[in-house]
């Protein structure tokens, strides 16, 4: 799972949309001639994606005898569908698309009841309603499980998705009358 | 130029004690009981003798300060929120007899920027007000130089006892209850320290900011406010396993105001320590500025105002 960089080379901002970038992984498989993996990009790119990272797996043959290629990209979700299109269009073996990963991660530390209040629920409430995936927990209640206790969540959201995210887990807070400390963004904070 | 200062608490005293360094004469000194007033210029250091020593500043009715010939009237008598009074009234007599006014206080500020500003216009004098954000950091006076518009919103840590409390937290592993008191005891934290630990000191800060930006349109009850009375030791615990910690940040845009606890990375540059502040001014042509400094205090705050003085054109 490559990182992806902020800044991909080939930024087109005019693919951007209301809707927000999302993060895309595609599995691609390539004959093994000079210039397959170049004409394999193209469309991506022709349809509105940002490459992010390429895993070229040279020396791993898949069965059938072609190279696999591990594609992140970023694309609005309503173009990803062209993407793959474009891709099978170009004669291209797409063997795995739409299996997501998230662009972004960030923290948010909870406080309040939290065990009185279901943490669970909490959690599976997150990760519906901010979509977002819970990567890591850390709780500390040192007045016991009764008390006031502290929880640092480590999320995995979409690119550009954050501050929607961070509102969604505002109003699950405000719900279960826990205090949400949200990352600051914005700015080189 | 002339000065006539209201209030005669730790910043009047000092705009007093060090106008003379600044090149002004101070022909009135006032607080709510009683006034030094004169014209030729008082006798600063006998009158603040007489105040440190528990005396009224003087026995003059603060009315005469008034009444008589100042230049820039320094407002510095205790915020007060809702209507702002009586700053608000002294700042409009001011104008309406064609003066200039520098504000310490923050309530007229915070609270009635349009009709500070429709005073202004209507009348010679100018209003400055950079004593009342950030103490002794230029804060306004960049977004100034950066002109507003081009400033697209300005963040930071503008209360010093919630950012003490919130270091000493962190740094000691303690209970917020535990390292209010010690900031009691220090002097840190005043007896009754519900405005710095609420949020609403920083938030009237961040208020007048974004009546910066926006040429008003903010009060107070606009600003999304939480405290940090209720942030445990366990939570920066937690954040610090993470490479952050917690601080009281505030932020204003043209689209509003927002003051609360918020993760921050330890080493960035908002996570100042101690009681000191920090601003991020964020522009459109020039990325982010920061400033960091003495946020409050007597002759800080003083400096802002003196240098407000600086600033203002002849009458």
């Amino acid at each position: 799972m490559g990182d992806a960089p902020d800044s991909g080379d080939e930024d087109e901002p005019d693919a951007e949309t209301d809707g927000g970038l999302r993060a895309y992984t595609v599995r691609l498989e390539l004959v093994d001639e000079p210039g397959e993996l170049l004409r394999a990009l193209a469309p991506i790119a022709d349809n509105g994606g940002n490459l992010l990272s390429i895993h070229h797996e040279r020396g791993n043959i898949t069965p059938r005898g072609h190279i696999p290629v591990e594609v992140d990209l970023e694309c609005p979700p309503d173009r990803f569908d062209d993407v793959v299109e474009g891709l099978r269009g170009a004669g291209v073996n797409v063997i795995q698309a739409g299996a997501e990963h998230y662009g972004e991660e960030i923290n948010v530390v909870l406080i309040g009841h939290l065990v009185d209040t279901d943490l669970s629920n909490t959690l599976s409430r997150i990760e519906d309603e901010a979509d977002a995936v819970v990567l890591d927990l850390s709780l500390a209640a040192p007045e016991g499980t009764g008390g006031i206790s502290s929880a640092r969540a480590r999320l995995a959201i979409d690119s550009g998705r954050s501050e929607e995210a961070l509102a969604a887990i505002r109003s699950i807070g405000t719900d279960k009358e826990l205090t949400v400390v949200e990352p600051l963004l914005g700015g080189d904070a | 130029m002339k000065l006539a200062i209201l209030g005669a608490g730790d910043v009047g005293r000092s705009v007093a004690d060090l106008a003379a360094e600044y090149g002004h004469d101070v022909v009135a000194l006032a607080d709510s009981t009683g006034a030094s007033v004169d014209s030729t210029g008082i006798a600063v250091e006998s009158v603040l003798e007489r105040k440190a020593g528990g005396e009224a500043v003087g026995s003059s009715d603060p009315e005469d300060v008034f009444e008589t010939e100042y230049d820039v009237l320094v407002e510095a008598t205790p915020t007060t929120l809702g209507d702002a009074e009586p700053g608000f009234t002294h700042v409009k007599r001011a104008l309406e007899a064609d003066r200039h006014v520098v504000l310490a206080n923050k309530g007229p500020v915070a609270e009635r920027y349009e009709e500070l500003r429709a005073l202004e216009d209507e009348h010679a004098g100018s209003i400055r007000f950079e004593a009342t954000v950030g103490g002794a950091i230029p804060v306004l006076s960049t977004v100034e130089d950066c002109t507003p518009q081009a400033v697209t919103a300005v963040r930071g840590v503008l209360n010093g006892t919630a950012n003490f409390i919130l270091t000493r937290m962190a740094a000691e592993g303690l209970d917020y209850e535990h390292v209010l008191a010690e900031a009691q005891d220090l002097g840190v934290a005043e007896a009754d320290p519900t405005f710095d630990v609420d949020g609403t000191d920083a938030a009237l800060k961040f208020v007048i900011l974004a009546n910066v930006l926006a040429d008003g349109g903010f009060a107070l009850e606009d600003a999304t406010v939480e405290g940090i009375q209720d942030v445990p030791g366990s939570a920066l615990d937690l954040a610090a396993e993470d490479g952050r910690t917690i601080r009281l940040i505030g932020e204003a845009t043209r689209d509003g105001v927002r003051v609360g606890p918020r993760l921050v990375p330890e080493n960035g540059a908002l996570a100042v320590t101690g009681t000191r502040n920090i601003v991020q001014i964020e522009t459109r042509n020039a990325g982010s500025l920061h400033s960091s400094g003495r946020g409050a205090g007597g002759p800080e705050t003083a400096t802002a105002v003196l240098s407000d003085v600086g600033r203002l054109p002849p009458l």
